[in-house]
């Protein structure tokens, strides 16, 4: 309700100063009136201009008019002006004709608005590179090379070929197929993109395997062609491993040249192993893993933003305010920022978020809208009265079932006093219209037989709230997506079936009963626990953004493990920025910090938690509505290459400390060596730190800058330098850092013989062994994240099995606990660099701050609740899987009791409990079991 | 930075990223316009058959 949707639409100027921009934007016309539109889809199907659809990369065609796919929002038809015949010759208009609300209009033109805002973000996303004129990948001239996105497409249930893999070339179905990574990323020659785009190796290792569980048992071989496989997050590391479980080949090797195959019939391709010794190999499909490049409109939209780019036409940002432009108040978001993933574009786009109502805190609700309903009449003790409403969806449903047939049939049934039917029972007009039909023929109950209510049901409930009927009083009969869709060959099956589900849901609704939504309060405070970077930025940003907030450290000073690094891989002073913060957190009259000071007990719910607060002795109960857990990791100790033997040998963090005491150490060494991975990528911790490779890189490198004589080497599994990271890594091989890959069963050795430190390994591009002596050697060792069980004993939250918080979807909900109310940040959820944990606690400050902006949680009424029929028995207790439930024994009472109570807060109406529950103790509200009887009692009723 | 700030926001830009901090400012009490050059939101992940590494679908 308080987001205006804006389609077809760009950014033309900005002008102002933060807090009060005006944004002038270049509306095109979409030739089809939004408010009209009922997305029928005739204009698209009588169309007679066919194109190309970019949607799926050109691979299938449609319209010229045309929605974009089928979920998408808004759900409203569009004419192409380039490809439409009236637009370009002025003659056709077919879809005028046939448009059966009369929403067609080619005379709309374009229109310029002014915006007033306050902040602007801008995500506009990247391009995906285009192989096209590269002549070694063939891409032009071989049609079974296909990019990543295309192929994506290809393998898509909703795609081109309805999720069946076939070969551009022949049309059969592929069964070898290869995916080269790196096209167009971590390259200079063929395109300007000395970046890794960060996401290639994770999309082709799920194409290989998603490719992999398409073909029938013992077909198929996928091969990846890979410089370094880069899977450095969560959970990438065990798919990455379990790929080749399921038989993913993978090849170090970068292929130099792609040829058609015999008879134009797939791709020969030419590769060279470590050896040298080149290959020829036939495939039936090649997959080029395109990279990320900064959006076509980036210059326009940097010139109309008034900030800088970085040299690849991404954002330029800083480490320490990662959203933040050159202009105030500007912010960028999303792959513009750098290229990302999925997880962290939904992170840092709350990061966004946070930066925005920081600045705008003091006109937080000024503009936006709170919907008011009319009071609701009291239906109780009422007879029901119901009224059912049967949709046509345009041809969808009426083109398979007989509608009229399904309205008579419903009014034959008990209790039924009103039937109707609709073309579109969602249409606003059609809303209306069944808001005053409840007035005037005072129905206390309503059926829509149309769609899905999980897309329409909170629709229908809005209709009734308008007419004062309670909302819980409607039932969805889902007679398209459930029936016509699927039956559309048996039109009088699929009619006899639509009876059927109109009469379950007239059963049930004729059970229904009005509830109420439950509204918690909220405390008007944030706890946020661990002051590392994360849990500081966090506060921070609830501070600024008008919330107090009590921040607690276990240690005695902030800072956590930033305590210990002296610059970012950008060369950014972390210390300073510290200092800054530090200052800042002590100061802020919104922030109650407390060191020494741990949490140590927690109980009750999103909104109003309570929780005991430790300093030594003393204990504190404070109140909270939500809590954002930033309680860090730390390094590792290794347990190989001579580490507590030799004191040459030292981790990563151990030799930061030391060169800050020997300044001149760099000056004076001759030969220092890294070994990355030490801990980390093996059987004990099956993850990567995902920091280290940077780390070791930078520290390489600075070495190699002050004394360019020192021999300067680094022991690598995969270099995992993602994003605009690889520059050090490319910047450390221009200085002559030398790179030796080891693999996992063929670690170095580390020996010393007298005062010699001995290294000794294997180059695989030499193919021959090395051996090394060196003054120092450090040990990248694995990032472990701090004992988080006890959050997961007060909070039930969960970890994973390396021990890290788990978030509560890895994609869209990544700062997220899995428990409402409580928040990830840093490196208790994964290893990250500075800028990362800092963008994820300010992410994590804006997801907590959506609770903390209202005086009170409403939660829907389907809940469970306890009947008289409980005995405590607790089952329930055990199954639930919100810890909602909890047993209480009444010792008191004259015959004592034992009995369940639920919180309602917890609950999520899941219905597991009543589901296990003998005697109906607990019900679900809305779901009763006598509802669900009568429904059931109903289909089988014609058996 | 002015005194009295304007309490919405302009995102510009539908996909993935775009509609989580417009959920985020919106959920929050603040005003969205959010704009979007294509027909409609989504972005690129509307595009994507599959994620990584839990194989949900991504639409």
């Amino acid at each position: 309700m308080n987001i205006e949707l804006l389609t077809l639409s760009e950014i033309e100027a900005v002008t102002g100063e933060q807090g009060n921009f005006t944004v002038k934007i270049r509306k095109n016309p979409r030739f089809i009136d939004e408010d009209k539109c009922i997305a029928c889809g005739l204009c698209a199907e009588k169309c007679p201009k066919k194109v190309e659809d970019e949607y799926n990369t050109g691979l299938s065609k449609r319209k010229a008019a045309y929605i974009k796919y089928g979920q998408t929002v808004p759900l409203k038809y569009a004419i192409d002006p380039v490809n439409c015949i009236y637009q370009t010759k002025g003659k056709c208009g077919v879809c005028t004709k046939v448009c059966p609300t009369g929403a067609i209009n080619h005379d709309m033109t374009v229109e310029h608005v002014e915006l007033n805002v306050g902040s602007v973000i801008l995500s506009p996303g990247f391009k995906p590179f285009s192989p096209a004129g590269i002549d070694y990948y063939g891409y032009d001239e071989i049609p079974d090379v296909v990019t990543s996105l295309e192929y994506e497409r290809m393998l898509s249930a909703s795609g081109p070929f309805t999720g069946h893999l076939k070969k551009l070339s022949d049309g059969k179905d592929p069964e070898k197929i290869a995916w080269i990574q790196c096209v167009g990323s971590r390259n200079t020659n063929c395109a300007a993109n000395g970046y890794c785009s960060s996401v290639c190796c994770m999309y082709a290792i799920k194409q290989a395997v998603m490719t992999q569980a398409h073909q029938p048992e013992g077909h198929g071989e996928q091969t990846i062609f890979y410089m370094d496989i880069r899977t450095p997050g969560k959970e990438y590391e065990r798919y990455y491993e379990s790929s080749k479980d399921k038989g993913v080949r993978y090849v170090r090797a970068r292929p130099h040249s792609l040829i058609k195959g015999p008879d134009g019939v797939g791709v020969t391709m030419t590769w060279a192993d470590d050896t040298g010794k080149t290959h020829d190999e036939y495939f039936d499909m090649v997959v080029l893993s395109i990279g990320l490049e900064s959006p076509e409109d980036a210059e326009t939209l940097a010139q109309a933003g008034g900030f800088k780019l970085d040299r690849f036409g991404f954002a330029d940002t800083s480490s320490f305010d990662p959203v933040a432009t050159s202009h105030p108040g500007v912010y960028v978001t999303g792959a513009f920022h750098s290229p990302k993933a999925i997880p962290q574009s939904v992170a840092l786009a709350s990061t966004a978020a946070a930066r925005a109502k920081a600045d705008l805190a003091p006109a937080r609700g000024t503009l936006a809208i709170e919907k008011k309903f009319i009071e609701e009449f009291d239906i109780e003790g009422q007879e029901k009265r119901i009224g059912v409403f049967v949709c046509a969806c345009g041809t969808n449903i009426a083109s398979v079932v007989d509608v009229n047939a399904v309205a008579e049939y419903a009014a034959s049934l008990e209790g039924v006093i009103h039937v109707e039917n609709n073309l579109f029972t969602c249409s606003t007009d059609t809303q209306d219209l069944i808001a005053k039909t409840i007035l005037d023929k005072e129905l206390n109950a309503i059926v829509i037989a149309a769609c899905t209510p999980r897309t329409h049901e909170p629709l229908f409930q809005e209709t009734l709230q308008n007419s004062g009927l309670n909302k819980y009083m409607v039932e969805m009969a889902n007679i398209r997506n459930m029936n016509s869709w699927v039956h559309p060959n048996e039109p009088e099956k699929a009619t006899d079936k639509a009876k059927a589900q109109v009469r379950m849901a007239v059963a049930k609704v004729a059970r229904n009963y009005p509830l109420t939504d439950i509204e918690v309060n909220i405390t008007p405070r944030a706890l946020v626990v661990g002051a590392g970077a994360a849990g500081m930025s966090a506060a921070l940003s609830l501070a600024d953004q008008g919330y107090e907030t009590v921040l607690i450290e276990k240690q005695d000073q902030p800072g956590g493990m930033a305590n210990y690094l002296d610059k970012t891989w950008k060369g950014e002073e972390i210390q300073s920025h510290l200092k800054a913060l530090t200052q800042k957190i002590s100061s802020h009259e919104m922030i109650q910090f407390h060191t020494n000071t741990e949490l140590t007990a927690v109980s009750g719910f999103v909104g109003s938690f309570v929780g005991e607060l430790t300093q030594g002795e003393d204990t504190l109960d404070i109140e909270f509505g939500t809590c954002v857990i930033a309680t860090g990791a730390r390094e590792s100790e290794p347990a190989e290459y001579l580490y507590k033997k030799d004191n040459r040998v030292m981790t990563s963090l151990e030799f930061d400390l030391w060169v800050s005491r020997e300044p001149d150490f760099a000056a004076s060494c001759n030969s220092i060596a890294f070994i990355q991975c030490v801990g980390s990528r093996d059987d004990q911790k099956p993850y990567c730190s995902r920091v280290c490779c940077t780390q070791s890189i930078k520290k390489a490198v600075e070495v190699k800058t002050t004394n360019p004589a020192a021999d300067v080497f680094i022991f690598y599994r995969d270099i995992r330098t993602y994003s605009d990271k690889e520059l050090l890594f490319e910047k450390a091989r221009e200085l002559g850092v030398i790179f030796i890959r080891y693999e996992l069963d063929s670690k170095p050795e580390v020996i010393t013989s007298g005062d010699t430190l001995t290294i000794k390994g294997f180059d695989p591009i030499l193919q021959l062994p090395v051996e090394l002596d060196v003054d120092k050697l450090v040990l990248a060792s694995a990032i472990v994240p701090n004992d988080a069980n006890p959050f997961v004993e007060m909070f039930k939250c969960s970890v994973n099995s390396d021990g890290f918080l788990m978030e509560s979807h890895p994609k869209l909900k990544p700062v997220d606990s899995t428990v409402d109310g409580v928040f990830l940040a840093g490196m208790c959820h994964y290893p990250k660099p500075v800028d990362e944990a800092i963008a994820q606690g300010e992410a994590a400050a804006s997801r907590a701050s959506v609770i903390l902006s209202k005086k009170t949680l409403k939660l829907d009424a389907i809940k469970s609740a306890v009947t008289h029929n409980c005995d405590g028995c607790a089952l329930c207790v055990d199954v639930c899987p919100y810890n909602a439930i909890e047993l209480v024994i009444n010792d008191q009472a004259a015959t004592k009791n034992r009995v369940i109570k639920t919180n309602q807060a917890l609950c999520k109406g899941c219905g597991i409990c009543a589901a296990t529950c003998p005697k109906e103790g607990v019900v679900i509200n809305g779901f009763t079991m006598n509802q669900l009887k009568a429904q059931v009692d109903a289909i089988l009723e014609t058996v | 930075m002015i005194n009295e700030p304007i309490g919405s926001v302009l995102m510009a830009g539908g996909g993935i990223a775009g509609i989580q901090a417009a959920l985020d400012l919106a959920d929050s009490g603040f005003y969205v316009y959010l704009v979007e050059k294509s027909a409609g939101i989504g972005g690129a992940m509307s595009q994507l058959d599959k994620t990584f590494p839990t194989n949900d679908c991504a639409m």
